[in-house]
């Protein structure tokens, strides 16, 4: 087997990955607040979304703002089956899955007919449809009311709402952690493993040169629809994990969820776009921003000079230069910006960097280079 | 008949500016060959720059659009210098991605500035009515087909007859043939962003004088509808801007005043841009007047 086939190429990957490992089974033990769970829950749904973002835009080069569309139709697909119809947790997880796959492999076949990035505007397009269904079918989504998402179940072979282990009680907080959590391990595994065999190669090949990739036999077509189909499933898994996390689920207005596929696209672009870890990393910083700037506002708020002025307000009428809101997006965009000018491979893309010039500082003879894959070249 | 043909001038007039949106993304991805989605905060930071010049400024309001234009403009080449052109021998997505975050910051940017959910913003043709054969049409609806067809004249007469505009189509055909007949490549890409931020201002005024006189920050997302518009058209073809412009425009506002389903939901007329868009991909994946793409290995 040669070393690049290997799931974790070198005693750092190995060391990370157990140290990540280790740091899901202990948080739970150590953070006890409603709060930090829930923020790392929803970190872990943008991993999962992200995880499948990056499997489209960063190995297979198709840039797409549909990614809120599939997390949606995974909620509510949820919500439908687990809440109102009382399935058992694999079974809408599932459900969840099929449901914004099929819809994915059924958009797959316009990225097809067209070369380059066409597909962005047909995900727009997709977007602004679902969220335009979930408003109105009020049978199946309870249309602009929303839908309660309670009683929704969390167990297989445990039950992650009420989890004890060896006596001690967890929250339904924390619960839910480790479930969100195990399944990002499994989808990050799988991920891994797609890449580094046939159908990962096959993948970046389309990516970095299509039509080459189709002369020595790449079924550039099938793979296509296939990603797509991948994609749009584990976006729809996030979406039922984040209908247990948020308990109720309202459809919103396009332009919101506009917005939340664009966040999607900075969590991958910061984390590392084209690595396996990135979405994680990506998620972590960013994923749950928004709720973490509504916390902490009065911490971050200071009087801006100049304009004499807070620079977060309370309330919609008070004081000051922008809202909560507002202020996270602005941070999304600038984010967005100067990681795809400056670091486009993300944080992970930098860690390598520091990795590689430590240890060329260590052992001069030793020219090996940095252990990751060329980043996409231009077409 | 009388009301359809009022739906009718009215989603003309609408078109028109679809079309002014989708010149603004057809030009640049003629010249770089990627979306350009700060188009949308182009044609919402314009606008509220026209409506701070004259409303706030009480500037003449033709002026302050003139401006307004000429700032956009310059605002876009800005963009294009500073951000765009470094990125030049980066992948298609990771361009569209940067014009993505710079549509977000530009979105986020206006209700900073303007801190007002809503402002009215009066324009001179605020309910001016013409009644032509029982058929009543506003000023605005006959000033935004009147403006589309100058400006769309203008740019055809421009891209024919000047060496700029003669250069900017060698260069979107061929940047290094281009190139090598002493064409500069780099002020292609300038001018193209310059005429995409100025004619997001003019389809920005025209969409809220449209509307009557409010103004909100949702006509940056409004501007999306113009790429299925652009797409429709074919994406190099100004000339089918015009026409999936009208299009789109057309099928909006019929539905909007004709179709009574229940079942479609309210603001049906919304989505279907989007919807005509996916029909049209099916059967026509080049638009109706895009060239064919033609691949050499």
């Amino acid at each position: 087997m040669t070393d690049d086939l290997r799931l974790l190429r070198s005693a750092g990957a190995r060391i990370g990955a157990a140290l990540a490992v280790a740091a899901v089974v202990v948080t739970p033990l150590l953070i006890s607040s409603d709060f930090w769970m829930s923020v790392f829950i929803a970190a872990g749904v943008f991993a999962l979304g992200g995880l499948g973002l990056n499997l489209l835009t960063g190995y297979t080069g198709q840039a797409s703002l549909g990614q809120a569309a599939f997390v949606l139709i995974g909620a509510y697909t949820a919500a439908w089956f687990g809440a109102d119809k009382g399935w058992p947790m694999l079974l809408w997880m599932a459900a969840a899955m099929l449901a914004a796959g099929l819809v994915g492999a059924a958009i797959g076949p316009f990225a097809l007919r067209f070369k380059g990035n066409y597909l962005v505007v047909v995900s727009i397009a997709l977007v602004f449809v679902t969220v335009h269904v979930l408003q109105n079918w009020d049978s199946f989504s309870g249309g602009f009311n929303g839908k309660s998402v309670g009683g929704i179940s969390l167990s297989f072979l445990v039950d992650f709402g009420d989890l004890s282990i060896f006596g001690k009680q967890f929250t339904p907080e924390q619960g839910l952690f480790y479930l969100t959590w195990i399944v990002v391990g499994l989808a990050t595994l799988a991920v891994a493993n797609i890449i580094r065999t046939r159908p990962g190669r096959a993948l970046q090949a389309i990516r970095d040169r299509d039509v080459a990739a189709e002369v020595i036999g790449i079924r550039v077509a099938r793979n296509k629809v296939i990603v797509f189909a991948l994609s749009g499933a584990m976006a729809g898994l996030a979406g039922g994990l984040d209908a247990a996390r948020v308990g109720f689920l309202t459809p919103g207005v396009a332009e919101s969820q506009l917005l939340l596929s664009i966040r999607y696209v900075a969590v991958i672009v910061v984390g590392g776009v084209g690595t396996v870890v990135g979405a994680i990393v990506g998620a972590l910083f960013l994923g749950p921003l928004p709720e973490l700037v509504e916390e902490f506002s009065d911490k971050i708020n200071f009087t801006v000079p100049l304009v004499d002025q807070p620079l977060l307000k309370d309330s919609a009428t008070s004081e000051g230069i922008m809202s909560n809101a507002v202020f996270s997006e602005i941070l999304f965009s600038i984010l967005l910006v100067v990681f795809l000018m400056f670091q486009p491979r993300g944080l992970v893309g930098l860690w390598h960097r520091m990795v590689a010039s430590l240890k060329r500082r260590g052992t001069p003879t030793d020219d090996a280079g940095p252990d990751i894959e060329p980043v996409a070249t231009p077409h | 008949m009388d009301k359809f043909l009022q739906l009718f001038v009215s989603g003309v007039a609408l078109g028109g500016i679809y079309a002014l949106i989708a010149l603004g993304f057809v030009v640049i991805y003629k010249a770089t060959g990627t979306f350009n989605f700060a188009q949308g905060g182009f044609v919402l930071l314009g606008t509220y720059l026209t409506y701070q010049l004259a409303v706030e400024w009480e500037v003449n309001f033709y002026l302050s659009t003139l401006i307004a234009v000429l700032a956009m403009a310059g605002v876009a080449m800005l963009i294009e210098r500073t951000v765009l052109r470094r990125m030049m021998d980066q992948p298609a997505f990771t361009i569209i991605l940067v014009t993505v975050g710079i549509l977000l910051f530009l979105q986020q940017l206006v209700p900073i500035i303007w801190d007002e959910p809503g402002l009215r913003f009066a324009n001179p043709w605020l309910g001016e009515v013409v009644d032509i054969g029982g058929v009543s049409i506003s000023h605005a609806n006959i000033w935004t087909v009147v403006y589309a067809g100058v400006v769309f004249g203008a740019f055809a007469l421009f891209f024919k007859f000047t060496r700029t505009g003669i250069g900017m189509q060698a260069a979107a055909l061929d940047q290094e043939a281009a190139a090598a007949q002493g064409i500069s490549v780099a002020r292609s890409f300038q001018v193209s962003w310059a005429i995409a931020g100025a004619v997001g201002v003019l389809a920005g005024v025209m969409l809220t004088a449209r509307g009557g006189d409010a103004l909100t920050p949702a006509i940056g997302f409004v501007a999306l509808r113009a790429l299925p518009a652009m797409i429709l058209g074919g994406l190099d073809s100004p000339g089918g801007a015009v026409v999936g412009g009208v299009i789109i425009g057309v099928a909006e506002v019929l539905t909007a005043g004709y179709l009574e389903y229940e079942w479609l939901g309210a603001n049906f007329s919304s989505v279907v841009p989007y919807l005509v868009l996916i029909f049209v991909l099916l059967f026509r994946p080049s638009g109706l007047f895009g060239t064919k793409e033609v691949e050499r290995v």
